[in-house]
C-alpha cells in the first residue's frame, strides 16, 4: 500500500437518493437505477446535465449509458466499474473522489440497483449456473461439487473456524442481528420497520447452514441507491451541507479468494479489511476512538465481528466481548448500522450503508446518535473490498 | 390376459380396414414444399432438365413422401365406425386399453413415383401382439399394413404402421412409485488446464497435491506459477489421505436434489500441510468436530466425477 495516500478530505458527498426498498418493485432494474440516480441528483440541487461521471459495480446490469440517456445527462467524461460484488460499494466512492481530484469529471454519480428478490436472487449462489472454464469460474470447481454452492455456505466455513479460535457463539452473531433489527424498527424506510427481534427469536430461527441461522443471513431486496460525489470546494456551493470523504480505500489481502479464503495460515481473520484500516487511519491520522458510529457490512452476521477487530475497535478475538458489552447499541461507544443494516433495512450491496453514513454525518438518521463527527462505512467481506471514513466539513 | 380376449382380437388379423383415394395426383408444388422444408437439395426432385439426364429420365417424388400422397387432410374426416379397424379399437377400448401412441413406421417401395401418378391405399390389419408391459403401461402393439397402388391397380409400395394401445396409469413410473426418481448429477467442476489433472487423478482414486518442480512446495488449489520461487514447472504428489477437520459446515438450505441433507462439508487439513474442501461422511452431521482426525474415502459419483470424502478415523 502507498504511504502517500493523497485523498485525505479530497471528496464530498452532496446528494443521496434511493427508491423504496421492497421484495417486489414491480418495475425494471433499469427503472430503479434511473429513479435512484434522479433522486440523488435532485437532492444535490444539480441538473442532470452537470453530471459528467458515473461509477457502479461490475455486478450491475444497468449500464451507465442507459441511465445517462434516460436522465438527459448527455456526455460522460468518466465511467468506471468495481469488481467483487458487495466489496465494490465504498470503492465506487473512491473512484469518484479520484476522478474529481484528477479533473476528469466534476460531478460523479455512484449507483447500484436491482430486483435482487423478485428477479435474480444472489442467495441461490452458483447452483443454477453453468460454469465456464476461465479462472474466475473454475475457482468454484473446489466448492460446488462437494455442495458448497451459496454465499451463506461459503461464509459458514469461516464462521465455524472463527467460533473455534475465539470462543464466539451463535448468540454473539445473534446480537448483531438483534441490534440491526432494533434500528430497522425505528426506520420507516426499512423493510423490517416496526419488526424488532429478540435473541431468542434468533436462536429459534431455522438453520440455513450450521452455524448460521436464518436470522444471521441478510434479506434479499429490490431497490436502488445512488450517491453524488464532487470536490469539497464545489460541494460548498451546493444545496446540502457537504459530507466529506475523509478517506477511502480498497483492499485485497494476501492469498485472497472470492468468498473462500480458506488457505491462509490464519483463516479466522479479514486481512483485506486490516489493509483498508491501515490506509484509512494513516491517511486521516484518525483512529477507532474518533468514530462515533459505523456502518459495518452485514450480509452475514459472523463477518461483522472480525471487521470490528481489523479496524481496532477491539482486540483480535474480542469482538464478542465488545458486542456483549453493548458498544454497538444506540448509546454505546460505536452504534452500528443505524439504518437497520442489510439485515434490517435492505440489501443494496452496501450502497444503502454509504447513504446512512451520509445521514449520520448530516445528523438526519432516524436513529441519530449525538455529536457525530466521523463515521466508518465498510463494504463486502470475504471478498476484495473497500471502506470510507465520512466526516463533517470543518 | 385371458385366452378368450387374445383370441377375440386375433380374429381381426388379416381383415381389410378400408380403402382411400389420394386427394391430388403426385405434383411438383407439394414436392417443392416438402424438399424445402426438409432441406433436401437433390435436383432430381425439382429440376426437369437435370432429372431428364439422370437415370430416372424425369422428375421423381422423394420416396419417403409416399404417405403424403394419400392423407385424409384436416377436414372431411370420415365418420368412424363400421370398419374392422374401428371395431378392433372399440374392443381394445372396452378392455381398458384406451390410450394410444404411435411407435414406429416402415416403408417399402416398388418403384419411383412420377408427376401425375394418382394413388389409392388399402389398409389391412397386419398383426396384434400379446399383452406387453411397456414403460407407458400394459398394452398391445397393433400393426396395420397400408398398400399403396395407382388408381389403375399397379402396386407402388407399402407401409407398416405400428401403434401401442395401452392402459393408462399402468406404466413403470406408476407401478414402481416407491423408487425415488434418479438423482441429478452433482454440479460439474469447470475444468481447465490448471485444475484438470486433479480431477483426472481423482477418477483413478489418487488424491494429489500440486508440487513445485523446482522448490518442492506443495499447494492447493493448484495454480500455474509458484509464488515461492517463481517456477512455472510443477508436478503432483499423492497425499496419504490422512488429515484433520480444520473447519466444517452442515448445510440445511437450499436443498439441491444432487445431495442429501443435512449435508456436512469439511475443510480438511491434510497431513502434508495443504487444505481441501470435501464431503464429510461416516458419521452423523452432529458428530463432526474441528481437529477430528479423518481419513480419505473415495466416492465414484457418476462416470465423469469421482470426489474424495473424509470419514472419522475409528480410534
Ligand atoms: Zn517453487
Amino acid at each position: 500500500m502507498s504511504e502517500q495516500n493523497r485523498l485525505k478530505d479530497a471528496g464530498a458527498i452532496v446528494g443521496i437518493g434511493a427508491t423504496e426498498f421492497s421484495k417486489e418493485s414491480g418495475r425494471s432494474d433499469l427503472q430503479l437505477a434511473i429513479e435512484a440516480c434522479e433522486a440523488a441528483i435532485f437532492e444535490a440541487g444539480l441538473e442532470p446535465s452537470q453530471i459528467d461521471g458515473m461509477v457502479t459495480f461490475t455486478a450491475e446490469t444497468n449500464p451507465e449509458i442507459e441511465i445517462a440517456k434516460n436522465l438527459s445527462i448527455g456526455e460522460l467524461s468518466f465511467f468506471s466499474r468495481i469488481h467483487h460484488g458487495g466489496g465494490a460499494a465504498c470503492g465506487t466512492i473512491q473512484q469518484a473522489v479520484m476522478a474529481v481530484n484528477a479533473g476528469v469529471a466534476d460531478y460523479v454519480v455512484c449507483y447500484r440497483a436491482f430486483n435482487e428478490r423478485s428477479g435474480h436472487r444472489f442467495g441461490t449462489g452458483v447452483q443454477d449456473r453453468p460454469m465456464a472454464a476461465n479462472a474466475e469460474s473454475a475457482h468454484f470447481a473446489w466448492y460446488a461439487p462437494p455442495g458448497l454452492l451459496t454465499p451463506a455456505q461459503w461464509v459458514a466455513m469461516f464462521a465455524t473456524r472463527y467460533m473455534h479460535e475465539y470462543g464466539a457463539t451463535s448468540e454473539d452473531f445473534g446480537r448483531i442481528a438483534v441490534a440491526d433489527r432494533r434500528h430497522a424498527a425505528n426506520n420507516p424506510k426499512a423493510w423490517f420497520y416496526n419488526q424488532p427481534i429478540t435473541l431468542e427469536d434468533h436462536q429459534n430461527s431455522r438453520w440455513i447452514v450450521e452455524p448460521l441461522h436464518l436470522l444471521d443471513c441478510c434479506q434479499e431486496s429490490d431497490g436502488g441507491q445512488a450517491i453524488v460525489v464532487t470536490t469539497p470546494e464545489r460541494a460548498r456551493d451546493l444545496k446540502q451541507t457537504p459530507v466529506i470523504v475523509r478517506a477511502s480505500a480498497q483492499g485485497a489481502g494476501t492469498d485472497q479468494e472470492m468468498m473462500t479464503s480458506y488457505y491462509r495460515q490464519e483463516m479466522a481473520a479479514l486481512p483485506e479489511m486490516g489493509l483498508i484500516a491501515r490506509q484509512l487511519w494513516n491517511t486521516t491520522g484518525l483512529g477507532p476512538r474518533d468514530m462515533q458510529a459505523a456502518i459495518i457490512y452485514d450480509h452475514f452476521t459472523p463477518l461483522a465481528l472480525p471487521q470490528l477487530e481489523e479496524f481496532g475497535f477491539c482486540g483480535r478475538g474480542e469482538a464478542k466481548d465488545f458486542i456483549r458489552d453493548g458498544n454497538i447499541e444506540l448509546g454505546g461507544n460505536l452504534p452500528i448500522n443505524t439504518n437497520g443494516g442489510q439485515l434490517g433495512e435492505a440489501y443494496i450491496h452496501g450502497m444503502n450503508g454509504v447513504a446512512e453514513g451520509v445521514r449520520l454525518v448530516r445528523g438526519t438518521s432516524t436513529n441519530q446518535p449525538p455529536d457525530v463527527e466521523n463515521v466508518l462505512v465498510t463494504a463486502g467481506t470475504m471478498v476484495p473490498t473497500s471502506a470510507l471514513i465520512l466526516g463533517k466539513d470543518s | 390376459m385371458s385366452i378368450d380376449f387374445y383370441d377375440q382380437i386375433q380374429k381381426f388379423v388379416g381383415l381389410e380396414a378400408g380403402t382411400q383415394d389420394g386427394h391430388d395426383e403426385v405434383n411438383q408444388a407439394m414436392i417443392r414444399h416438402w424438399v424445402e422444408a426438409m432441406g433436401d437439395e437433390n435436383p432430381v426432385y425439382v429440376d426437369a432438365q437435370l432429372a431428364a439426364e439422370s437415370i430416372h429420365g424425369e422428375r421423381i417424388a422423394p420416396p419417403v413422401m409416399l404417405q403424403a400422397w394419400v392423407m385424409r387432410g384436416l377436414k372431411h374426416r370420415p365418420e368412424s365406425g363400421g370398419s374392422p379397424q374401428d371395431d378392433l379399437m372399440n374392443v381394445l377400448d372396452g378392455a381398458g386399453f384406451t390410450s394410444v401412441v404411435a411407435t414406429n413406421c416402415e416403408q417399402e417401395y416398388d418403384r419411383m413415383l412420377h408427376l401425375g401418378d394418382h394413388l389409392r391405399t388399402r389398409t389391412i390389419i397386419d398383426s396384434i401382439s400379446d399383452e406387453k408391459q411397456t414403460a407407458l403401461g400394459t398394452g398391445h402393439f397393433l400393426t396395420t399394413r397400408v398398400e399403396y397402388e395407382t388408381l389403375e391397380g399397379e402396386p407402388v409400395g407399402r407401409m407398416l404402421f405400428r401403434i401401442l394401445k395401452f392402459k393408462p396409469g399402468t406404466g413403470r413410473s406408476v407401478s414402481t412409485e416407491e423408487e425415488s426418481p434418479p438423482r441429478p448429477l452433482r454440479p460439474r467442476p469447470a475444468l481447465n488446464r490448471d485444475n484438470q489433472f486433479w480431477f483426472e487423478a481423482a477418477k483413478e482414486h489418487r488424491l494429489v497435491i500440486q508440487k513445485c518442480s523446482d522448490c518442492g512446495v506443495l499447494r492447493h488449489p493448484p495454480r500455474p506459477r509458484c509464488d515461492k520461487c517463481g517456477s512455472y514447472e510443477h508436478g503432483a504428489v499423492e497425499a496419504s489421505g490422512k488429515g484433520t477437520i480444520y473447519s466444517f459446515v452442515v448445510i440445511h438450505y437450499p436443498q439441491v436434489p444432487s445431495f442429501d441433507y443435512p449435508l456436512p462439508v469439511g475443510l480438511i487439513a491434510l497431513e502434508e500441510g495443504t487444505r481441501l474442501v470435501a464431503d464429510l461422511t461416516g458419521a452423523e452431521a452432529s458428530e463432526f468436530k474441528i481437529d477430528m482426525p479423518v481419513i480419505l474415502e473415495w466416492q465414484d459419483l457418476d462416470p465423469d466425477l469421482t470426489l474424495p470424502a473424509f470419514r472419522p478415523v475409528k480410534l
